[in-house]
């Protein structure tokens, strides 16, 4: 096909020179343990980058022209050096969006953040009301997020982000989060569940059922307004595209560093089938977006596998390989959510031994509540020569 | 005066063709290999600029007198009606300003 006439979409498919969206998760420690963590975050790892690294890490994003980036963790308002860093990326021209749950979002702090140019706030909260959010996110967890978009309001940080995983049970909310969000003049982010990190123990129970997605793609057709970080592709099999690429952009067009500076094909495949490589290493980041050879296997034409008779592969693509991985089913297949119900004949089919399992990750405790032992690090002294 | 004062001032009604025009002080362009991508800070929306000679003819608006004269210098002219119409959608995104 001639360069002109290839679509947008297969140009994407294909990479480009730099991430459009790259998520960069600063840190694995978290004063929350929510129950569908995508990274299984608690503990702050020891190996986490140092100010300066990080720093470099900006450097490298500033010149591949990385016009934005998408800060998470953990909750990375917990790292010391945090404000330095925003401001260190916005000096650089590189964006910043970040994720918080609130709790250290104070008064000061959102008047600070009023004050910087290029950064955005998105608050999460798994619920429009306390009792719904809190058995996701922890006791208390919804009064902090609050606490947080008034100190923003009253900041006058201007318009602001409300971000929502969609899940079995607050799928009836939307809503109500509508109107929380308009009362506050923010945008309502809604993204998609997936069974990753501590997801893969929560997703049977949480994700949402077939009526409810179906509900939810008629729900987003009628609100365009409403974000989605493109994540509700599989339901553009339903007739209509929704807005956005509808494409996995996982090591095409996305990708995620982590606190350790490893980088993943995207936010929700931390595990190491989907590891490329350490901004450490020698080239960094700049190196591993484009020479890695998981990326560029992922930038090759893939198979639409047991998709290929379905007429609908156009429009989903046969979902996310995120979801695919975490519950055992082949990649070249149907998304778990297959809005044709695919999805729950493969999953009735899989071999639940060959599932990959938990990742615990960082959690500080394990699905039972049971606390998870901190490797103790090797430590050398010296004896102090007399 | 704020950025933003500046841009509501001079942004015209409509794309007009015989101003000097330049790309948006606020927007980074990316090259890629279908063109580029255009990133605005102010308004944080991102755009496509799907041909090599719309990126080409974007950079060089400011070296020209008018849109229309950077048209007939850069692009054949049985394609000139087509671009004038992406600068005008670009204007209305603001990717490009009157300058």
């Amino acid at each position: 096909m001639p360069a002109e006439a290839m679509p947008l979409r297969q140009r994407f498919t294909q990479g480009l020179d730099a991430p459009i969206c790259l998520t960069w998760e600063l840190t694995y420690a978290c004063n929350l343990a929510c129950v569908h963590c995508l990274s299984s975050s608690g503990r702050r790892d020891p190996l986490e980058l140092t100010p300066a690294e990080a720093r470099h890490v900006v450097d490298e994003l500033a010149d591949m022209k990385v016009f934005y980036v998408n800060i998470g963790g953990g909750e990375p308002m917990l790292r010391p050096d945090f404000f330095e860093l925003l401001e260190y990326a916005v000096d650089h021209k590189v964006g910043v969006k970040f994720s918080t749950n609130g709790t250290r979002l104070t008064a000061e702090r959102a008047r600070r953040l009023a004050g910087m140019d290029y950064v955005d706030v998105q608050i999460s909260i798994d619920g429009a009301l306390a009792s719904t959010n809190d058995s996701v996110r922890g006791e208390g967890s919804f009064a902090a997020a609050r606490t947080a978009m008034d100190n923003l309001a009253a900041a006058d940080f201007g318009q602001f982000k409300i971000s929502v995983v969609v899940t079995r049970e607050n799928v009836t909310q939307l809503d109500q989060f509508s109107a929380i969000a308009e009362s506050y003049g923010a945008q309502l982010r809604l993204t998609r569940f997936r069974p990753s990190g501590r997801g893969v123990e929560t997703w049977d129970r949480l994700h949402p059922t077939a009526d409810q997605q179906r509900m939810l793609y008629h729900w987003l057709l009628e609100r365009p307004d409403v974000l989605t970080g493109d994540s509700f592709f599989h339901l553009s099999a339903l007739g209509e595209p929704l807005d956005g690429l509808n494409l996995c952009g996982a090591g095409r067009v996305v990708c995620l560093i982590d606190p350790v500076g490893d980088v993943y094909a995207c936010p929700f495949v931390i595990d190491k089938e989907f590891l490329a490589g350490n901004v450490r290493n020698e080239g960094g980041f700049t190196a591993v977006w484009r020479e890695s050879e998981l990326f560029g296997s992922l930038r090759e034409p893939q198979s639409a596998g047991a998709c290929a008779s379905c007429g609908s592969y156009d429009a989903c693509q046969g979902g996310c390989m995120a979801a695919k991985f975490f519950t055992g089913l082949p990649l070249d297949g149907p998304d778990p959510e297959c809005v044709f119900g695919h999805g729950e004949d493969a999953l009735a089919a899989r071999d639940a031994g060959a599932l990959p399992g938990a990742a615990l990750g960082h959690s500080k405790v394990d699905h039972n509540g049971t606390p998870i032992p901190v490797p103790t690090p090797v430590r050398f002294r010296t004896r102090a020569l007399a | 005066m704020s950025v933003t004062d500046e841009r509501v001032d001079a942004r015209p009604k409509e794309f007009d063709p015989q101003r000097r025009w330049r790309v948006h002080p606020q927007v980074a362009l990316r090259d890629e290999s279908f063109g580029a991508l255009a990133y605005h800070y102010g308004t944080r929306r991102l755009l496509f600029l799907k041909s090599r000679t719309l990126v080409d003819l974007v950079s060089s608006l400011d070296r020209y007198e008018s849109a229309t004269q950077a048209i007939e210098a850069l692009v054949p002219e049985a394609e000139r009606a087509q671009y004038t119409r992406a600068l005008a959608r670009l204007a209305t995104s603001e990717v490009i300003d009157a300058s």
